[in-house]
């Protein structure tokens, strides 16, 4: 019966579109349509945030008791540190962009394509190249340096496969770099006529501003993990102590970049959400300009901080009270986009949609995110909570509660644009509240944990800490089942789902102004701009204004 | 629409520009300056990168935008230099000075 | 799609006009160069740092350095640069035979470099100043005897300070060098399109962008050859 139902046509749904177009793995592996090389990189990074999920559960379950009775601390060290490295550099940052972004943008600004093509192939099989070697890193049993690598343990004391992971991860951030580049040159020479910059959606500004970080702060993170594994394997001691170098050099060059990466994980959520929140809201986005600028403002900004990762770590004080007081400057655009989006929201004809429920759990959890950001901002906090849960559920609040939120939120929202078909309603509702519920559960209590003084990176813990870590863990097994049910219906909405209209949800902007799913390029004939984003006033009431 | 092709002669003499430079430089380095010698070092290669982006790169002709990523990626340079010595350069406030380079086991010169 | 339908056209199926596309490829090139200035940027800190940590063992560890051959070295970099900025030149003039040649010259100047790199690097590891087990600097007796009196730097001191000094150098040499061999790899790939004259006014991009390239390379020398040979001379 589904199946019949799945065939069904509605009026206007294209006989050829970009999924149809070629057949046969050579026209997927080998295509130069930015729409395909989306949906490769949806496969891969699924891929790696259930492998770097697998690394939390078993976390999860050695922590739901206090002893260490599942595995080996040295284990552990291992699953942690991979949980990290898969998250971070696998899934998170190319997450949004690379998905959602490689899908889009084009379509968002009338082109036909980003501007290199065959260079945004190139980006996603140096991903995969990147991905083998942390893969290969994995079979030779992982390295336990946490993500961060600091040295000198990553140099001098650990014999784990550190050099293994830094070529993957080396490798990886050219794919970023290449993104950015590609994304930065395509919104400058490829919009549409009459596609000013103030007429393109907040979620281009926001991918833009992601681009300009990409670029300018990954090379840093590359040439740091390159010193290190020359340091391992060539002995050039760029951070040895013994030859007067300095571990704390490490770090700052490190966090030059891995600060704002950050941004690279929330930025591209961000212009997720403003998209959610005008087209069900119905309204255009308060102070359209303002969120606008706090994108670039969060990504310059966001330059200018890393040092607060080196409260504790030797830097001058000097230093860290600049760097405390520049910190809490970021949470100015911060709260610009947090209050646009609640303006936005008054009086709006709200409508409860999948992706609307991920837009407000986004909004709810990424304040206290932030909010405990500029706690941590603050140095005599920080020093007292300093590598404990409070900073693990800071952060999380921040990739998982504000990034993967708006991940999932912009993929329920562009799904019938990317597959042409729909999900289950019911379902993808209930999806979302258990991942809200999940996410609470698992990261709530270790503020209180950080507060009351366990540190991070430990397998085992006084008994006190117990009831709450069981929450804790109790919560993950939720939200681990949360990320299932998306995961399955999407699947099967590919192939089975009911066939949907080119505009499901009458949402304002180019990408909706073409087949669902859109034609190989995009539009049967490039449109001409000529009214302003999320212009949802009625055409009636704009006559008599 | 059409490029604009610099003539030889610009090429030419931004090279001899570049090779005076060059000897200016390994001459200054026997000079006695004093604590300019680090700036006119510094000063003289900002100068030779400065033609080699204006004229062989062919800035000089080139968009604002060009320019725009240009100067953005050298003060994002500055940003990354200016900010970490920052940290180095204030960290000596608070120990005395010959903590950073005296070393606490001195046996005396050993010879090898 | 495939731009291999397009063999008639230089100009790729999405963009409008070959200024569109000249303008991306040039845009998105000094993008890739900024990428690069911040690449070098991490290193670049890291010899910021240090020197002015050990100014007096840099400036006697630099002063091991072959200055003469450093210097033609640089010589040879700049000559390159013009070669290949002629090169660029040629293509918009449409003269394929002529962007030949100076690239055949390119090619030379920046072999000559590596020739000569690799015989200063040679020198170093006969000198045991290759960073690792068997790194020994030795300067004059006069000269320790003058840190251990006016700063109090043991000979083990100033031989690790040392080895800090040559793990820079080789790690910055040993990059730029790098840059350099994929750089003359990429530019073996332009004699045919050149000899078969694809470059012209509208369409040189590929060129051009590969000229910015080696220029940044020549510019990464440029700083390095004060920074490491020069300092502490007088």
């Amino acid at each position: 019966m589904s199946n019949a139902k799945s065939k069904e046509r509605p009026e206007g749904y294209p006989d050829r579109h970009y999924l149809n177009a070629a057949h046969g793995l050579k026209s997927w592996f080998l295509t130069t349509d930015h729409k395909r090389i989306g949906l490769l990189y949806l496969l891969a990074i699924t891929l790696f945030f259930f492998l770097g999920g697998a690394f939390a559960v078993l976390i999860r379950l050695e922590l739901a008791t206090p002893g260490g009775d599942l595995v080996q601390p040295e284990t552990y060290n291992r699953l942690f540190t991979m949980h990290g490295i898969v998250m971070i550099f696998f899934f998170l940052i190319p997450s949004i962009p690379a998905v959602l972004g490689n899908f889009l943008l084009p379509l968002m600004i009338g082109a036909k394509d980003v501007a290199f093509p065959r260079l945004n192939l190139a980006s996603w099989y140096v991903y995969m190249a990147g991905g083998i070697f942390t893969l290969w890193a994995l079979f030779e049993g992982g390295l336990n340096t946490g993500w961060t690598f600091y040295t000198p343990l990553s140099t001098v004391y650990s014999n784990t496969a550190v050099t293994t992971a830094g070529i993957g991860i080396f490798i990886t951030g050219f794919s970023s770099i290449l993104t950015g580049m590609n994304f930065i040159v395509t919104i400058h020479r490829m919009r549409a006529p009459g596609l000013t910059w103030f007429r393109l959606p907040l979620f281009v500004w926001s991918q833009y501003a992601t681009s300009l970080i990409q670029i300018l702060g990954t090379p840093v993170l590359a040439i740091t993990v390159l010193l290190l594994a020359l340091e391992r394997t060539l002995k050039l001691g760029i951070f040895d102590p013994a030859l007067g170098g300095d571990p704390v050099l490490f770090q700052h060059l490190f966090w030059f970049y891995s600060h704002p990466a950050v941004y690279i994980m929330i930025l591209p959520a961000m212009g997720v959400i403003s998209e959610l929140i005008a087209t069900f809201s119905r309204k255009r986005v308060f102070g359209y300009r303002f969120v606008a600028f706090a994108s670039v403002a969060i990504a310059i900004l966001g330059f200018l901080v890393w040092g607060h990762h080196l409260f504790v770590s030797g830097q001058s004080v000097y230093a860290g009270a600049v760097f405390s007081v520049l910190s809490m400057l970021v949470a100015i655009p911060s709260a610009v986009k947090v209050f646009n989006w609640t303006a936005t929201l008054y009086k709006g004809a709200v409508s409860w949609e999948t992706p609307m429920l991920y837009a407000l759990g986004f909004i709810g959890l990424f304040t206290i995110g932030g909010l405990t950001g500029v706690m941590l901002a603050t140095m005599g906090i920080d020093i007292h909570v300093h590598d404990t849960y409070f900073i693990v559920a800071h952060f999380h609040y921040i990739m998982v509660g504000g990034a993967i939120m708006g991940y999932l939120g912009g993929l329920h929202y562009w799904w019938p644009k990317i597959a042409g078909r729909l999900y289950p309603v019911f379902l993808s509702k209930f999806a979302a509240i258990i991942i809200f519920v999940g996410f609470n559960l698992t990261f709530f209590p270790q503020f209180i944990l950080g507060y009351l003084g366990m540190p991070r990176r430990y397998h085992s813990y006084p008994d006190e800490f117990q009831v709450l870590n069981v929450m804790s863990s109790a919560g993950a097994t939720i939200l681990g089942i949360g990320y299932l049910i998306p995961m399955l219906y999407f699947a099967w909405s590919m192939f089975y789902g009911k066939r949907c209209t080119q505009n499901p949800w009458g949402a304002k902007g180019l990408e909706w102004e073409t087949a669902s799913p859109p034609p190989t390029l995009n539009f049967d004939e490039i449109p001409t701009v000529t009214e302003e984003p999320y212009d949802y006033t009625p055409k009636e009431v704009q006559h008599a204004g | 629409m059409s490029v604009h092709v610099e003539p030889i002669r610009v090429y030419i003499t931004i090279f001899l520009a570049l090779m005076g430079l060059t000897v200016l430089t390994v001459w200054a380095a026997f000079q006695d300056f004093g604590v300019m010698s680090n700036p006119i070092a510094l000063g003289i290669a900002i100068a030779k990168a400065t033609l080699v982006v204006l004229f062989f790169m062919h800035v000089r002709h080139s968009t604002g935008m060009t320019k725009l990523v240009v100067a953005g990626g050298f003060l994002w340079l500055l940003i990354l230099f200016g900010i970490t010595l920052s940290d180095y350069q204030t960290r000596d406030i608070l120990d005395p000075p010959a903590a950073m380079t005296m070393p606490v086991d001195v046996p005396g010169p050993a010879h090898h | 799609m495939q731009a291999s339908s397009h063999h008639s056209s230089a100009l790729a199926h999405h963009f409008d006009s070959f200024e569109q596309q000249r303008e991306s490829a040039s845009l998105g090139m000094w993008l890739f160069v900024a990428q690069e200035i911040m690449f070098f940027g991490g290193i670049f800190t890291a010899y910021l740092v240090y020197r002015v940590k050990n100014p007096e063992v840099f400036a006697l560890a630099s002063s091991e350095l072959d200055l003469t051959l450093g210097g033609i070295n640089t010589v040879v970099l700049i000559l390159s640069s013009l070669t290949m900025a002629l090169a660029v030149r040629e293509a918009q003039l449409g003269r394929g035979k002529g962007v030949v040649s100076f690239l055949i010259a390119t090619l030379v100047f920046g072999g000559i470099f590596l020739g000569i790199k690799s015989v200063e690097y040679s020198a170093k590891f006969e000198h045991h100043l290759v960073p690792g087990e068997h790194f020994h600097f030795a300067p004059s007796q006069e000269e320790m005897d003058h840190l251990w009196e006016t700063k109090g730097f043991t000979p083990e001191h100033i031989d690790r300070r040392a080895e800090m000094f040559f793990s820079i150098y080789f790690a910055m040499t040993g990059l730029h060098a790098f840059h350099m061999i994929i750089g003359m790899v990429i530019l073996l790939f332009f004699f045919r399109p050149a000899w078969r004259g694809r470059y012209n006014a509208d369409y040189h991009n590929p060129i051009e962008c590969f000229g910015l390239y080696w220029h940044f390379v020549d510019i990464v020398w440029i700083f390095l050859f004060p920074m490491l040979y020069l300092i502490g001379r007088a």
